[in-house]
């Protein structure tokens, strides 16, 4: 691996979002806590995700990075023993100590999985599941938001003459893709992406990567990933995570080319991780 | 397998020659499930055949029941069997959705283990335990339930012939709701066990969406769940059909068809446990094998159509297209 992963500067894009006023903190975590039992997973993590930009979390297995982005929609709170304590404030409300329904909160964030989870039913139900939940739409309005989502994902014309067979008769990329369109549809805030590649080849891996570059005008992009590049390719500012603690945490290029902290200059120039 | 095998190796050989005995011996015992069915099948049809060599296909439609002049037909207890085993179900698969949901999706870790060892310990109790249990606690109990279901079951139109009736406490209803606790551990144990094993992430997946409990375990954890959720049911069906002691017990043995369910009537596995040992002409004995035919019968297309309802999930779901 070399000591300067190659970049695609984001410095000019990073600079028109700023001109065009929308760089405001879309979600802001505040001495985040993190409890798995007894074990402490995340250690005051506090970190500002801008809107309408992609933030990459990086570093080494077991840091916390996974656990992080599960507490943006509240996902540990189906497992009895897992809790946070702090503040994660998304668009001025404290989401952690909301009132409202959790489905309410999930329904604004979309989330995509490590490996790609097609519902068991068929691929315009897959996309269509979704958006019912929420909307009352005629089937010919939930047609319409089906292939504009899975148009979105890049994957319409694969799969536009087969919409009725199940989800799982896909390709592992094009069921990542059909996640994806699945998190769009519902017409989110934020997208929160799990490893979204970990589990596909490198063309698949392409496509998605090119997609979540096509989801930042309209989305706040949130990805974890193990593969330094993919951060450095995707994302405009990357947060690298360490033993549960926030080490380093600023725009891409920095982090990648002059990091501030030895632990990170490690990691990024492979020495552990 | 022989070509690769290296010869030079006696030991090599020996363990060869063992898989194929192996082999061989896993392949006879496959063979004698098969041959015990079919024999069973040809005993049960040789020993009914005077009873439906006589009476014919009328022996399916004909309500007689009557070993003094040597008339009988089925029709009785095909219902009986029928009517109590659905009521079964009607209670035992809503329950049993709601223990295996709140075991996999609800319940504090504590609560878990407690909750799914008591279900299992009631698939333990043995059925003539259930069939006194119901006879002597909850007949009475429910016969004094039964006035107020005549009043307002009964009062309903349509339906409402179906809850007229004495308030006996033992007959069709009772016997139903006793079998119907008596699969509830089966329904429940494999729902669990399946919904356990449902993918955590696609579960998550659905949560993400904003979906609720109740629609996580409806539109993603029951499709994926299905054919073994099926299997289960089917498995408490085939109980139900061919459950004797405890219906015996409770279904109040009666030989007639009556519209109401709070009636007593009999099921083909009570009519024989009672009337085997009474079966004297060999036309009586032969009728009671015939009515066990029919059971074995029964039994085969509710699972045959078990695997069509399958296929036609499945087709439904698109794995055919």
């Amino acid at each position: 691996m070399s000591a300067t992963p190659r970049i695609h500067t984001r410095s000019e894009s990073s600079e028109t979002v700023a001109a065009a006023g929308i760089g405001t903190v879309k979600i802001d975590v505040r001495e985040l806590n993190f409890y798995y039992g007894r074990f402490q997973a995340l250690k005051n993590v506090s970190i500002e995700i801008p809107a309408r930009q992609v933030t990459a979390f990086i570093g080494p297995s077991g840091c916390g990075k996974s656990t992080l982005l599960r507490t943006f929609n509240r996902m540990f709170e189906i497992y009895p023993d897992q809790r946070a304590e702090g503040r994660i404030v998304v668009d001025g409300e404290d989401i952690l100590k909301s009132r409202r329904d959790v489905a309410l909160i999930r329904a604004r964030i979309g989330m995509v999985f490590q490996k790609p989870t097609p519902f068991p039913m068929s691929i315009h139900e897959n996309i269509a599941f979704g958006i019912r939940l929420y909307e009352k739409l005629s089937k010919a309005e939930i047609a319409v938001r089906v292939e504009s989502a899975l148009t979105r994902a890049a994957l319409w014309d694969e799969v536009k003459d087969k919409l009725q067979q199940t989800g799982t008769s896909l390709s592992g990329g094009q069921q990542q893709r059909l996640c994806i369109a699945r998190a769009v549809a519902i017409k989110p805030e934020i997208i929160l992406l799990d490893e979204p590649c970990s589990a596909l080849d490198p063309i698949s891996t392409a496509k998605v990567e090119e997609l979540i570059e096509e989801l930042k005008n309209d989305y706040t992009v949130v990805i974890v990933t193990h593969n330094m590049q993919q951060a450095a390719r995707v994302s405009d500012r990357t947060a690298f995570m360490y033993m549960g603690e926030l080490v380093e945490y600023g725009p891409t290029e920095g982090i990648f080319t002059k990091p501030a902290r030895k632990q990170t200059e490690d990691y990024i120039t492979g020495r552990f991780g | 397998m022989k070509v690769i095998a290296p010869r030079s190796v006696p030991a090599g050989a020996s363990r060869l020659s063992l898989d194929v005995l192996f082999r061989k011996f896993t392949g006879a015992i496959a063979l004698l499930v098969t041959l015990s069915l079919a024999g069973i099948l040809i005993a049960l049809t040789r020993e009914s055949w005077p009873a439906l060599h006589r009476f014919g296909w009328h022996f399916l439609i004909s309500t007689a029941w009557d070993p003094v002049s040597d008339n009988y037909g089925a029709l009785v207890f095909i219902v009986g069997t029928v009517v109590s085993s659905v009521i079964a179900l009607l209670l035992a698969i809503p329950v049993s959705f709601g223990i295996a949901l709140f075991i996999s999706e609800m319940a504090p870790r504590w609560l878990r283990e407690p909750v799914s060892a008591a279900v299992e310990l009631l698939a333990a109790i043995p059925s003539i335990i259930y069939g006194m249990w119901g006879l002597l606690v909850f007949a009475p109990w429910f016969g004094n339930l039964e006035p107020w279901i005549n009043d307002h079951l009964g009062a309903i139109p349509w339906i409402g012939a179906l809850f007229q009736g004495p308030p006996m406490g033992i007959g069709m209803l009772a016997a139903g709701i006793v079998l119907g606790v008596m699969i509830i551990p089966f329904i429940a144990a494999i729902m669990r066990d399946v919904f356990l094993v449902t993918p955590q992430a696609l579960k998550e997946s659905a949560y993400a969406m904003g979906a609720t409990t109740w629609e996580v375990a409806r539109y993603v954890i029951l499709p994926y769940t299905r054919t073994a959720v099926t299997g289960g049911i089917f498995l408490g069906l085939g109980r139900a059909l061919g459950e004797t002691m405890a219906v015996t017990f409770i279904i109040g043995n009666a030989n007639n068809l009556s519209a109401s369910l709070l009636m007593p009537g009999s099921s083909i596995a009570s009519v024989i446990a009672n009337e085997f040992t009474e079966a004297t002409t060999p036309l009586y004995k032969s009728a009671l094998l015939a009515l066990g035919l029919i059971l074995f019968v029964i039994t085969f297309v509710v699972l045959v159509l078990a695997k069509l309802l399958l296929l036609r999930l499945d087709r439904m779901e698109g794995r055919q297209a």
